[in-house]
């Protein structure tokens, strides 16, 4: 997937963000972008951390470990690609 | 709200598994026999558990310089070195460790946490960039909370990937510093340090790797896995632990860094803390002459490893990729985990629990740690031990028809 054209819309970058995000939750949840990674996904700190490995994949950047601690909802995590992707461009 | 309250998840976790019989983080041995067995629960168990890998917590020479040091220094040093002084024993045992590692220069450290946390943190600034492997130890992590450099976190032993990472920073100003291990302690499994090294040549990058756990067990003469894989070369600044092979307690750090030593008045970790006590440095410096002039120790954790390993595999049990002095059984989840420690502790023998969020890949682990001083017959009563209860809960697969050489 690494490489392929991308807007830099957030709404693109959030339907991504949840595609990725649905592999690792129950089939049947709901996601929002208002929704706390951890605390209402119900992953533990491993599991976010490798799912920030697939969001840098998807999105061919490196999001640093202390700005993945300064995100907490699904929103937070999309505005942080966003601006990486700008500030890389 | 009480001010533990954020701690609830773990109140609650902590309740769930002690309900499963012992609280697995709270175990209290009553008397530890040997390097392999102590008493619990008043009756005689194997230790599988420990990290003794060559088994030298009651190696005569080194009880004996522990105990020449306490009454020739006395008990603890009652502060740092650069408050309180070096002793002439800290020096010694720096230069011999510089030594093994044919290195210029080391310096010791009060644990191996501090090692790490101390070196990381310090040579690591703000316009920098660490890339730690994913599954680095906690102190490494912990390390990086402390640093200002940018912290990235590149896939499990997957030098593309790093290669991958390291090209999106280029044209950034400041250093790389790429940190991995020899040997990870969850899985037991090796650094790939070829091909990081491969990796950290050809972009340019400094190359930090902890030994703590391959000290003793891999290399001709114990140097680690960057022996082992003839890449020591490469590796700016060696990590290690006098914890574990060397059967006390401490960290250093070797580099053939000119002005290494700048880092005695830089290194918060290293500064800010009592330095190690005669009796530890005494110890570790009997344990570091014996690992350099005793090759049958290591050869013999590593027989064992492989021996124990081959075994386990061969019952049916889902093993980690590859025998070394940690092996790790993959528990189908956290509950049978729990279940299979708990029996391994009733019939006698000691191993660790090892549960997410502290493993990679939320695995939930029996980690077994081998000892040169296991005996055959040990290791037999525990294999045992292992497969009965493996079949009791029915955590054993298909075994593999052939198990390679």
């Amino acid at each position: 997937m690494r490489g392929e054209q991308l807007t830099d819309h957030i709404d693109t970058i959030e339907s991504g963000v949840i595609a990725l995000l649905a592999r690792r939750v129950p089939a049947d949840t709901q996601i929002t972008s208002e929704m706390r990674i951890a605390g209402d996904l119900g992953l533990d700190s491993v599991a976010v951390l490798d799912f920030i490995q697939d969001v840098e994949d998807r999105f061919d950047l490196s999001i640093p470990l202390e700005r993945v601690a300064e995100v907490q909802t699904i929103g937070e995590l999309c505005a942080a690609i966003e601006t990486l992707k700008r500030v890389a461009r | 709200m009480a001010l533990l309250s954020k701690f609830d998840d773990l109140r609650a976790a902590l309740h769930a598994l002690a309900a499963g019989g012992r609280n697995p983080f709270n175990v209290r041995f009553e008397k530890i026999s040997s390097a392999t067995e102590a008493v619990l629960e008043g009756r005689s168990c194997l230790l599988f558990g420990t990290n003794n890998y060559l088994g030298l917590t009651f190696d005569e020479s080194c009880v004996a310089a522990s105990v020449r040091a306490v009454h020739a220094d006395g008990t603890g040093t009652t502060g740092s070195r650069i408050a309180n002084g070096t002793y002439g024993d800290h020096l010694l045992l720096e230069q011999r460790i510089a030594e093994f590692y044919g290195k210029r220069a080391a310096m010791i450290f009060t644990t191996g946490y501090q090692a790490n946390l101390g070196l990381i943190s310090t040579v690591a600034g703000r316009d920098d960039q660490l890339l730690i492997d994913a599954d680095s130890h906690a102190s490494i992590y912990d390390a990086c909370k402390l640093s200002a450099a940018e912290i990235i976190r590149f896939r499990h032993n997957d030098a593309d990937d790093l290669a991958r990472r390291l090209a999106r920073l280029e044209g950034r100003p400041g250093h790389r510093i790429i940190v991995t291990e020899g040997i990870f302690s969850m899985l037991g499994d090796s650094g790939k340090l070829r091909e990081i090294a491969n990796v950290k040549r050809e972009m340019g990058a400094t190359l930090i790797v902890d030994e703590a756990h391959s000290l003793g067990t891999r290399g001709k003469h114990g140097r680690g896995v960057g022996e082992d894989l003839g890449v020591e070369s490469d590796i700016d600044f060696v990590v290690g632990t006098f914890s574990k092979s060397l059967g006390a307690i401490g960290g250093f750090v070797v580099s053939d860094l000119a002005d290494f030593d700048l880092l005695r008045i830089a290194c918060r970790p290293y500064m800010f803390t009592a330095s190690l006590p005669p009796a530890v440095v005494g110890s570790v410096t009997a344990a570091l002459a014996r690992l350099s002039t005793d090759a049958s120790l290591g050869e013999r954790v590593r027989q064992s490893s492989v021996k124990l390993y081959r075994a386990l595999l061969q019952e049916g049990f889902a093993v980690g990729p590859e025998p070394n002095a940690i092996v790790a059984l993959k528990m189908p989840d956290k509950e049978t985990a729990v279940q299979f420690w708990n029996r391994l502790l009733d019939q006698g023998v000691y191993t660790n629990l090892a549960l997410p969020p502290a493993t990679p890949g939320s695995l939930s682990l029996i980690r077994l740690s081998i000892s040169a001083a296991h005996s055959d017959a040990q290791i037999e009563t525990a294999l045992v031990v292992m497969i009965a209860v493996g079949r009791e809960l029915g955590v054993l697969g298909e075994t593999p028809a052939r198990v390679s050489a």
